[in-house]
């Protein structure tokens, strides 16, 4: 059938089995917007407060259901508006098309209203992107960039078209979804010097990261430790690609990663990096990393191999073929002493509890394990509650915790909450603090509006924590600008305003009451939990440093 | 160029690329986003019309070399890109360069542009304009000679490589 560019748009995406996506209209998508119009029941359209948060909230609905996540913003301010989302989702590749509108051809590089190189701007921080100049390329171009997005490492895409190609018309035919790029083969070679390595080690630990959900190697993972008995640390982005409860999970690993799984990598003869890269939050000083210990980096990005930390061998290829050749491959290991070790490890762990002021932020994470079930996701933003969040908070089912690791952006958690509440259609629950939440509040009103059933945590201390943190620690409490005691909210007031429910707690049985109320009521709700200004996040490896330099203890503040 | 460090060698990169509006851009723009700098770099059409072949030259580690290739190879326009041998490979580089034709000169510019196969193409009575294409470091050599006459302007092209042997270059395997 012949269509408008405008049509072949939202047609492609129906295509591709997209049935949520998240925008902002404006002048030049009104032809895109018109023909959502016309197909509203076969796609839902979540309008937005801001454009970054469309961004964030494909990327937290891609990370919640392992779907290609959609925005859709105008040209000039609302391209540049998703700039942060894009770049958020590409350090941490998720799958995101990004579709803008902009001026019509004859317009283009004249300094037109709403005009500007999107895709140059994004040129660094897009896995790829286009500008449709020819209206016959645009159905093409609609599938790539799903198969570029979902394909080998993912990655955002966007798509650029001027208004004028959305006006003329092409043959499309619907063609079903595409599929992923053919999955890279490992080389077998490498896969044999793999084997060798782990038959030869006595201290094995698995590193793994967020590559592990984009394989869903979840289960090939446990399998792998449980066959030669090893150990599991995640990065960030990793948390929730094991079950917590297994005994081989030590948690998170890094700057400030769990004592045990930390101390136990240090300590590890063998480190398995499993789609992962080696971040400078996990390694510190890359020259001082596991030095003593041979380095096995399984990746489908060979650029990610010896990129950061030099690997004694790289086997690139997808885990989906690499690691089961690896578990059938190896021989059944046991190593009682390492597993000794490390149980120690973790009994010193229990013993470092740090110093708190008031509301210990660990049981407020407690809280929130007690009442949310294994299927509830919970976004955070970043910061000191984020990390609180990664140490504390226990998963079960992967594509849990979603969470800004590569580029930390403050503001993520809203758009990335309300995606990840329409993607799992579930309850979700946002842990932000005082400071993130005031860079992305307005999206409030939009996750009210689609009266999602999301709750909203803000572990509010009145000071930016994590800043403050480094001020106190390396900056003689010279707290520059990090105290927002004059300008603090009436979170109450707020949510009412913007048709949720407030409510502030002081206590911990207080945050029970109203989290366990929130996270059952179906809506929105904003709990404005106090805690005290000086909490510390622990332990810490400063930046730069090792292992050797980790805090655990925090004095008198 | 600069100065080589420690460990660093200079090394040539020939990249087949789509034949499409902007690819330069994104690659160059690699380079800039991890910090490599290139010292020469050429783009033309090739045998085929579909792919444009680039070619630069550039100095590094071996772990700039490696992760040159690996990001190049990234990068959703890119067909192939290799690392070739300096051993085995044909290479050339075009020079243009403006001198001053003084009378007392003629004998030494005369010199160079025999000894080094080049060629006078714009002569006048005060500047003169000259053509030379060989390796790079034949050019280096022939600036070297020429400049005590007086450079007033030169220009050059950039390298072009082609390896040696009977196949395409898009015809071989990646290694990784």
């Amino acid at each position: 059938m012949k269509l408008k560019g405008a049509e072949i748009v939202i047609e492609s995406l129906i295509d591709q089995g997209v049935t949520d996506i998240f925008g902002y209209p404006g002048g030049t998508v009104l032809d895109i917007y018109d023909a959502l119009y016309a197909r509203s029941d076969r796609i839902n359209h979540y309008l937005v407060a801001h454009e970054q948060h469309a961004a964030h909230a494909a990327d937290g609905y891609a990370r919640a259901t392992g779907k290609v996540g959609v925005c859709l913003a105008t040209s000039g301010p609302g391209a540049t508006n998703l700039v942060t989302g894009i770049a958020t989702a590409m350090l941490d590749s998720v799958p995101v098309v990004a579709i803008t509108g902009n001026v019509g051809r004859p317009m283009v590089g004249k300094d037109s209203f709403q005009e500007v190189d999107i895709t140059g701007i994004t040129l660094p921080i897009t896995k790829h992107n286009y500008f449709v100049n020819d209206i016959e390329e645009l159905p093409e171009i609609m599938r790539e960039a799903f198969k570029i997005a979902k394909s080998d490492r993912p990655g955002p895409v966007l798509i650029d078209i001027p208004k004028d190609v959305q006006n003329l018309t092409t043959e499309f035919k619907p063609q079903g979804p595409v599929e992923s790029y053919d999955l890279i083969q490992p080389q077998e070679n490498r896969i044999e010097e793999a084997i060798a390595a782990i038959e030869k080690a006595k201290r094995p630990y698995l590193y793994i990261g967020g590559g592990v959900n984009a394989a869903e190697a979840y289960g090939d993972i446990v399998k792998l430790a449980d066959k030669i008995d090893a150990v599991i640390g995640t990065s960030l982005m990793g948390i929730s690609c094991v079950p917590n409860d297994d005994p081989r999970y030590l948690g998170m690993v890094g700057m400030h990663g769990h004592y045990a799984s930390t101390i136990a990598q240090d300590e590890a003869d063998l480190i398995i990096a499993i789609g992962t890269r080696f971040s400078d939050r996990v390694t510190g000083k890359t020259t001082e990393f596991c030095k003593e210990a041979t380095i096995l980096h399984l990746d489908v990005d060979f650029a990610e191999i010896s990129k950061n930390v030099s690997a004694d061998i790289g086997v690139r290829g997808d885990l989906r073929i690499t690691l089961p050749r690896i578990i059938s491959g190896v021989k059944k290991l046991e190593h009682p002493k390492w597993i000794a070790r490390v149980d120690e490890l973790k009994a010193e762990e229990k013993e470092k509890q740090a110093k708190t002021f008031g509301v210990d932020p660990k049981d407020i994470m407690e809280v929130i394990n007690d009442i949310k079930s294994d299927d509830t996701a919970v976004a955070t933003d970043v910061g000191q509650h984020q990390m609180w969040a990664a140490q504390y908070l226990t998963f079960n089912k992967p594509r849990k915790f979603i969470s800004s690791g590569g580029l930390g952006t403050m503001g993520f958690g809203m758009g990335a909450a309300e995606g990840a509440a329409v993607g799992t259609k579930a309850p979700t629950v946002l842990i932000t603090g005082d400071g993130s939440f005031g860079m992305n509040l307005n999206e409030v009103i939009a996750a009210s509006e689609h009266d999602l059933p999301l709750t909203v945590v803000i572990l509010n201390n009145k000071v930016l924590g994590m800043v403050r943190q480094w001020q106190n620690l390396f900056y003689g409490k010279r707290f520059s600008n990090t105290v927002l005691e004059a300008r603090a909210p009436d979170y109450v007031k707020l949510a009412e305003a913007f048709g949720a429910t407030g409510v502030v707690t002081e206590t911990v049985e207080e945050f029970r009451e109203a989290f366990e109320k929130a996270y059952r009521s179906g809506h929105v709700t904003l709990i404005d939990c106090r805690i005290d200004k000086d909490e510390f996040v622990l332990p810490m490896i400063p930046a730069g440093k090792t292992v050797a330099d980790m805090v655990t203890e925090r004095g008198e503040k | 160029m600069a100065e080589l460090k420690k460990d660093e060698t200079r090394f040539v990169i020939a990249i087949y690329v789509d034949n499409k509006f902007g690819v330069l851009t994104r690659v160059t723009s690699m380079f800039t986003r991890r910090g490599f700098n290139i010292d020469a770099l050429t783009v033309g059409v090739t045998e085929s019309p579909e792919y444009s072949r680039i070619t630069l030259s550039m100095s590094g580690d071996g772990y700039a070399r490696a992760q040159m290739l690996n990001q190049l190879r990234k990068l959703h326009n890119v067909k192939k890109v290799e690392i070739l041998d300096e051993k085995d490979i044909i290479e050339r580089e075009l020079l243009l360069i403006k001198v001053s034709n003084a009378a007392d000169q003629h004998q030494l510019i005369m010199s160079c542009v025999d000894i080094f196969k080049a060629k006078i193409i714009d002569y006048s009575t005060t500047p003169l304009g000259i053509e030379v294409t060989g390796t790079s470091d034949k050019i280096d050599a022939f600036i070297e000679m020429i400049r005590p006459v007086g450079i007033i302007e030169s220009c050059r092209s950039g390298i072009i490589a082609l390896s040696k042997g009977s196949g395409s270059m898009l015809d071989t395997p990646d290694l990784f």
